[in-house]
């Protein structure tokens, strides 16, 4: 009792949700100093407004992958669904003004579709996460390379404004962002769903045997994955103006939103794990784009550096994790 | 316990107490029956297309063309069935193949030393998965994803973007080419000759000692670890197999296609699926190497009959998609009655 009394009382612990803000603060300095260096700077307001752009739609997609994984399941098809909305968005709105609410509410319809799909493979027919998201990817890509060759449909102008507009520095795409995480956040942390969500990720066997109907949780956490890469798809549609068959796969946002996740500090075993380490996962990769871009170092090395910060990453919280746990081990005893 | 692990054909691994039987002869998980039955199938529709597949020569090119992805299965199937991951065996096969291409650069006597170094690089990036996962206890998803974001990016920069260089004739012949004049079969193909040998070593170490334990490893870790099996050893043996696999399937791609940045892209997912396909379950312990194989082989067949059909590339993928849903959901539904 009292080590332990004594272990809460130092500083703020590093445990595995909240290691991505040192990182990020270290990923700024450095990269802000070898961009000054350069003869640049990361921190004006274009570079900055660039560089949240950017996390958006990655930030969008990784908020949703992130209850996927807390729920112990994953979500693959995610890549797909963007590209598939970003084209419903598209050819719904047909360049005219009327036709924006529709659209939109057909994003969501399709999206919150396909999640359905993910949910009832993996709960009913009992098929792993993996293969079924990544069964129902390859079923949206066929669709997609059978009907579209290339860019279609057309975004009204006063859609675009999602893509480009700002309030004062702040991109409204980046708002989107933060509104998304902020409501996942507060599901997470104050609704019986989210409590239940937590505890079907943290054991699945341990949940349903407590009352919980794991199921319906597994369904519901796919619906919204789904919603979240919809609406990914929505801000893509109206910053490239046209529905893309191919972003989602080429911006390899499947990948990158678990790699976002996992840097974020969740265990990609589920249960633990949280939606602001995401977000400081997002931000750090954003980070790193944006600090390569400035010293315009080519995009394939950015790629490899990528790899190595999050292999890195996910090496020191596995050791963080045993540190923490041989403490408590050694507290017990 | 031990003597329980792995059955001859290792299909089925010492099942938890009646977890639903999942014997070598029955429909459960690990079991090979659901994969033969739809190869079978498959077999007898595209005997119907095609009658003269049969052929031995036609028989031989197709297994020639299918070599490839089962050898990569062979060695996916050692790491899934630990309880990891390789994602990174696509960017690998394209690594292998940029990098035999420059380095070889149409000159016959770099051929030899180039292979060699091939198979060392593909066995020095499944070291590097299996160290960085089991020392570091960074999850394989995560370890071979990074190891795929770094060799695709390693490949692009150092060829500055477009692959340069070529392969010697003599490089090519294993994909190519085989032992002409053989009596019945005509040309015998040398990848089929790699993809026999990849088979009964594959086999062999799923027998061995190594075998059992790798089983028992992705089963139930701790278990394996308290009865003092070296786990940390055996799941890096295993990426090494993965790495080894990915070296040689990239040593017979190279000599069927050309050099291109495209030529392993999405095998990780293909060789995973076909894994599955075969009755491995994900998360370990289950599931036999023939019926990796098996899968694998499966697919290939799946992807002739549709091009036999006249489906388009485009549309096979959803196809292909479905068709892996109803047989894994088949498979998994089997478990439960």
């Amino acid at each position: 009792m009292s080590t332990d009394t004594v272990r809460r009382l130092r500083l703020p612990q590093l445990d595995a949700t909240n290691g991505v803000w040192p990182a990020l603060a270290v990923a700024l300095i450095v990269g802000g100093t070898l961009v000054a260096l350069d003869g640049g700077s990361l921190f004006t307001e274009s570079s900055m407004i660039s560089l949240l752009q950017r996390a958006a739609g990655l930030g969008i997609v990784a908020v949703g992958q992130t209850i996927a994984i807390l729920a112990g399941s994953l979500d693959l098809s995610v890549a797909y669904v963007i590209s598939l909305t970003s084209l419903v968005a598209a050819e719904t709105m047909a360049g005219s003004d009327g036709m924006v609410l529709p659209a939109i509410l057909a994003v969501l319809a399709v999206s919150a579709a396909i999640g359905l799909l993910n949910g009832l493979l993996i709960t009913k027919l009992r098929i792993n996460a993996f293969i079924a998201t990544l069964g129902v990817g390859l079923l949206i890509k066929g669709y997609l390379e059978q009907g579209y060759a290339g860019p279609a449909g057309s975004v009204p102008t006063s859609f675009q404004h999602l893509g480009y507009d700002r309030l004062g520095p702040v991109p409204l795409s980046f708002l989107l962002f933060a509104a998304v995480a902020a409501a996942i956040w507060f599901t997470l942390r104050s609704t019986r769903y989210g409590h239940h969500l937590i505890a079907t990720g943290g054991d699945l066997d341990v949940a349903r045997l407590s009352g919980v109907r794991t199921d319906r949780v597994l369904i519901r956490t796919h619906v919204i994955c789904s919603l979240c890469a919809g609406i990914a798809g929505l801000y893509l549609a109206s910053r490239l103006g046209a529905g893309a068959p191919r972003v989602g796969a080429e911006g390899g946002y499947d990948l990158e939103s678990i790699a976002a996740v996992v840097l974020g500090g969740t265990v990609l075993a589920g249960g633990r794990g949280g939606v602001t380490g995401t977000v400081g996962g997002v931000l750090l990769l954003a980070v790193i784009d944006g600090v390569f871009n400035q010293l315009e170092v080519d995009s394939f090395f950015k790629q490899m550096v990528r790899g190595v910060v999050i292999v890195a990453a996910v090496a020191v919280y596995a050791l963080r994790l045993r540190r923490t746990s041989d403490r408590r081990k050694a507290a017990v005893a | 316990m031990s003597t329980d692990l792995a059955t001859p054909t290792g299909s089925a691994p010492a099942v938890p107490s009646g977890l639903g039987g999942g014997g070598r002869s029955g429909w459960g998980p690990g079991s090979i029956r659901p994969v033969l039955i739809i190869l079978v199938l498959l077999l007898i529709a595209v005997g119907i297309r095609q009658p003269d597949f049969y052929d031995p020569p036609v028989l031989l090119a197709f297994l020639k063309r299918a070599a490839p992805l089962i050898i990569l299965a062979a060695g996916q199937y050692f790491v899934i069935v630990a309880g990891d991951f390789d994602l990174s065996v696509g960017s690998l096969v394209t690594a292998e193949v940029v990098i035999a291409a420059r380095l070889i650069d149409g000159d016959p006597n770099a051929t030899w030393p180039v292979i060699a170094l091939l198979l060392g690089f593909g066995l020095l990036i499944g070291l590097v998965n299996g160290v960085v996962t089991t020392l570091l206890q960074v999850p394989s998803f995560i370890t071979t994803l990074g190891m795929y974001l770094v060799l695709v990016g390693a490949v692009y920069t150092w060829t500055g973007g477009s692959p340069r260089g070529a392969l010697s004739e003599e490089f090519r012949l294993f994909g190519r080419r085989g032992i002409d004049g053989v009596p019945v079969l005509g040309q015998l193909p040398y990848a089929v000759l790699v993809l026999a040998g990849v088979a009964v070593l594959a086999v062999l170490a799923m027998r061995s000692d190594f075998g059992k334990v790798l089983l028992a490893v992705g089963d139930n870790p701790r278990a394996a670890r308290v009865t003092g099996a070296r786990t940390a050893r055996v799941r890096t043996i295993a990426f090494l197999a993965s790495g080894l696999a990915a070296a040689v399937a990239a040593i017979l791609l190279g000599g069927f296609g050309g050099v291109s940045f495209q030529v392993g892209q999405g095998l990780e997912f293909t060789a995973i699926t076909a894994v599955v396909l075969g009755g491995v379950v994900l998360g370990g312990g289950r599931g036999s190497v023939a019926g990796a194989m098996l899968g694998a082989l499966t697919l290939q067949t799946l992807l002739t009959l549709l091009n036999l059909l006249g489906v388009s590339g485009a549309l096979s993928s959803a196809v292909q998609g479905l068709i892996i849903l109803a047989a894994v959901a088949v498979g998994t539904l089997r478990r439960r009655t």
